[in-house]
């Protein structure tokens, strides 16, 4: 292709690189793109397309051997509509007046939206329409979550389990790691011990601090047993109450991922302009004031990275929970990974395909959605 | 001995603010060293006394026993050699070989332009959903995938080179990074079927060309940021002076780019050396690495703590030591990458 075009073309194309002399080295052009190019090409987009045709078939068994069949979009219909929607989407009941109330007010505020866009006319028809049709999506799906979380009744399945825990960790993990920064980069004693130890937890197998915390959360035996003792929790187990036992995996997983926000951070606010941050406070800012003008602004676009990275890396979440409880108690700590494996476990291919299939589908949504607002939104103001 | 906690500049935390901030940071310490004091204790105890309720103080409430380690380390000797010595070969090479070609490409995502034409990219898929059918139809293979390559080197060298739509570097970029998207759980069942046909299953082989293609992505996403942030003058004058392209990576590139190649490796290292999922779907027996060793402790006779903590310590005990040499690198590292946003 670098050869081709007609010269015009050509002269134009050099002109837009900077270093147009580099062209001669056409062959560097190509031989650093494309062994990456061929490896994600196959060894993504093969699996990519083997597990959409997995996820509209199912396994038969025979004697001698297994047949796949074409189902069609039977997978994805039981999980949405049928049988599995218990497990997948939650059981949903009609909402309380809260439920209801954060129904309406989500509706209130998508067509408030809307209707500025209409009236500042800056958005074509098509835009609009696309906008509404999102903003429909986004209420429906509120409809949805509230049916499952605020109802008497309702309890949340795998894809709202795996929401809870991914925002749920990605909050906890940005606050303490920001606050962790924010004392670090301090100029107390022993600052480089603690940023390596506060490392640590980054270097241990997912697997390995699944089964450190099931150490530690044992009531019995567990080395904080004598504190379950002195809060009259002896014979308690937090392992049969589904908000209890969701907790402790996201106490794991925060664990665990609170060290990668801290290290960032602590780098970005190093590189800071601490000048800047002197003349605040000589000018009579408060530290409240300088942190509020000055440090968070310039925060802001490392913070959409790596909650970009964390909403990416968070949705495949499936060690702790399976390791600390199974799943259980019931389904009430499955992530969509964790369904998807044990589906794969009891043979059940065409379905598991389809939940990861239906995950891919939720990360691809959430982090459009994410980049397009959040992260635009910032870009412009930076 | 001057007071570490004074007062350095206008600006600097008042000492009993910095004494504040300092327990803090102890605070957490303890939090992130508890649960692996826990870890070295368990791993010097019997089964009885793990049983019996928590001791905490080796010599103190329980006797330590090396039992554990001696079990691991020499009991089961070559079984705990060989995952070890496999996670340390599917680590590092996987590491390398994406660190290597994710880097290029970062490179020449930043300093090159690329126009892949949106009518080539649609043959290729057409071609390919065409032999997709073909074969699910029942076509022999061979004759499918020769007809598919020639219908598109012919249409792509006749007709789609004339057309103008064209795609830039970024979407090239979003194209590798949204790969990083995929959960392991939809790749590890096609790889299964995939390896199990060229008879790859259970080999190192097969997990670092894995590891490879899922980590490449995030070395694309860091590198591409780091490159991108250095500044060009150097490069543009020595390809002013008639030096190579190959020579100006090595000489000018490589050498300021250290910080973020050690931090990128440091990440995809761990990533590979910790992976779970998809060694489980991939290996059986030879090939197994230790995060499987440490699942298998909770075998039949239920969880095994002893001999659990001791795997783990002695896994994560190369990843500890490798981060605390290279801890600078890291910070600066991520630090210009991240910052581009």
């Amino acid at each position: 292709m670098a050869s081709s075009g007609s010269a015009i073309q050509g002269v134009s194309r050099r002109a837009s690189t900077t270093l147009g002399a580099w062209r001669s080295d056409g062959a560097a052009r190509w031989l650093f793109i494309w062994p990456t190019v061929l490896v994600i090409l196959f060894l993504s987009l093969f699996p990519l397309l083997a597990s959409l045709a997995l996820s509209i078939s199912t396994l038969s068994f025979h004697k001698g051997g297994v047949d796949l069949k074409l189902v069609g979009f039977a997978n994805y219909q039981q999980l949405l509509f049928g049988l599995e929607r218990s497990h997948f989407l939650g059981v949903l009941k009609t909402p309380n007046p809260v439920g209801w109330a954060i129904v309406g007010g989500t509706a209130a505020l998508v067509a408030w939206a809307w209707i500025r866009a209409v009236r500042r006319g800056e958005v074509g028809p098509f835009g609009l329409a696309l906008r509404l049709i999102g903003g429909i999506l986004g209420v429906g799906f509120v409809y949805v979550l509230v049916q499952a979380l605020a109802s008497d009744g309702g309890r949340p399945g795998s894809l709202i389990v795996t929401l809870i825990f991914v925002i749920a960790g990605i909050a906890l993990q940005y606050g303490l790691g920001l606050g962790l920064a924010l004392l670090a980069v301090q100029r107390v004693p022993w600052r480089r011990f603690f940023r390596i130890v506060f490392l640590i937890p980054l270097t241990i197998t997912p697997v390995g601090v699944g089964y450190m915390f099931l150490m530690m959360t044992d009531t019995s035996k567990g080395p904080l047993e004598p504190l379950w003792v002195a809060l009259g929790l002896r014979n308690f187990t937090w392992v049969t109450d589904p908000w209890l036992a969701r907790a402790a995996v996201i106490v794991g997983d925060t664990w665990q991922w609170t060290p990668f926000m801290f290290i960032v951070l602590l780098a970005a606010l190093e590189s800071l302009d601490q000048e800047v941050a002197e003349a605040a406070t000589v000018d009579g800012a408060g530290r409240w004031q300088s942190f509020r003008h000055i440090t968070w602004p310039a925060l802001l676009p490392v913070t959409t990275t790596i909650v970009l990275i964390r909403l990416i890396e968070g949705f495949k979440i499936i060690d702790m929970p399976n390791i600390l409880l199974g799943g259980g108690p019931g389904t009430a700590t499955q992530s969509m990974t964790l369904q998807a494996w044990i589906d794969w476990n009891t043979l059940n291919l065409g379905r598991s395909a389809a939940v990861a299939y239906l995950l891919l589908v939720l990360v691809t949504v959430v982090a459009t959605v994410y980049v397009s607002f959040v992260r635009r939104r910032v870009t412009e103001l930076a | 001995m001057t007071n570490p906690f004074r007062k350095r500049s206008t600006s600097d935390l008042s000492p009993p603010a910095k004494v504040a901030a300092f327990v803090l940071l102890l605070g957490w310490t303890a939090v992130v060293l508890f649960p692996i004091y826990w870890l070295v204790v368990t791993s010097f105890k019997t089964a009885y006394q793990v049983d019996k309720g928590p001791y905490y103080v080796p010599f103190v409430d329980f006797q330590p026993t090396l039992n554990a380690w001696h079990y691991i380390l020499v009991e089961l000797g070559n079984d705990t050699l060989r995952p070890y010595l496999n996670t340390v070969i599917v680590g590092l090479s996987s590491a390398t070989i994406a660190l290597i070609l994710g880097s290029a490409t970062a490179y020449a995502l930043v300093r090159f332009t690329y126009r892949p034409r949106v009518a080539t990219i649609g043959l290729f898929i057409a071609c390919l959903g065409g032999a997709a059918l073909a074969i699910t139809l029942g076509a022999p293979i061979a004759i499918v995938v020769a007809s598919a390559v020639a219908v598109f080197a012919i249409l792509a060298l006749t007709i789609t080179r004339r057309t103008r739509w064209a795609l830039a570097n970024s979407d090239i970029a979003f194209w590798l990074i949204s790969q990083r998207i995929l959960p392991p759980i939809a790749v590890a069942v096609p790889l299964y079927v995939l390896f199990q046909q060229v008879g790859l299953l259970d080999s190192l082989g097969a997990l670092i060309v894995t590891y490879v293609a899922t980590n490449l992505p995030i070395v694309v996403w860091l590198m591409r940021d780091y490159f991108a942030s250095l500044p060009r003058e150097l490069e543009e004058s020595a390809s002013v002076d008639g030096a190579s392209i190959y020579r100006i990576v090595r000489s000018i590139v490589l050498p300021i780019s250290v910080p973020g190649l050690v931090a990128t490796f440091l990440i995809v290292l761990v990533f590979a050396w910790n992976e779970f999922l998809i060694a489980l779907v991939l290996t059986s027996a030879n090939a197994q690495t230790m995060p499987l060793q440490v699942a298998a402790q909770n075998a039949t006779r239920g969880p095994q703590w002893w001999a659990m903590s001791v795997l783990i310590l002695i896994m994560i005990l190369p990843v500890v030591a490798m981060a605390i040499l290279l801890e600078r690198y890291i910070t600066r590292g991520l630090l210009i990458g991240a910052l581009k946003g």
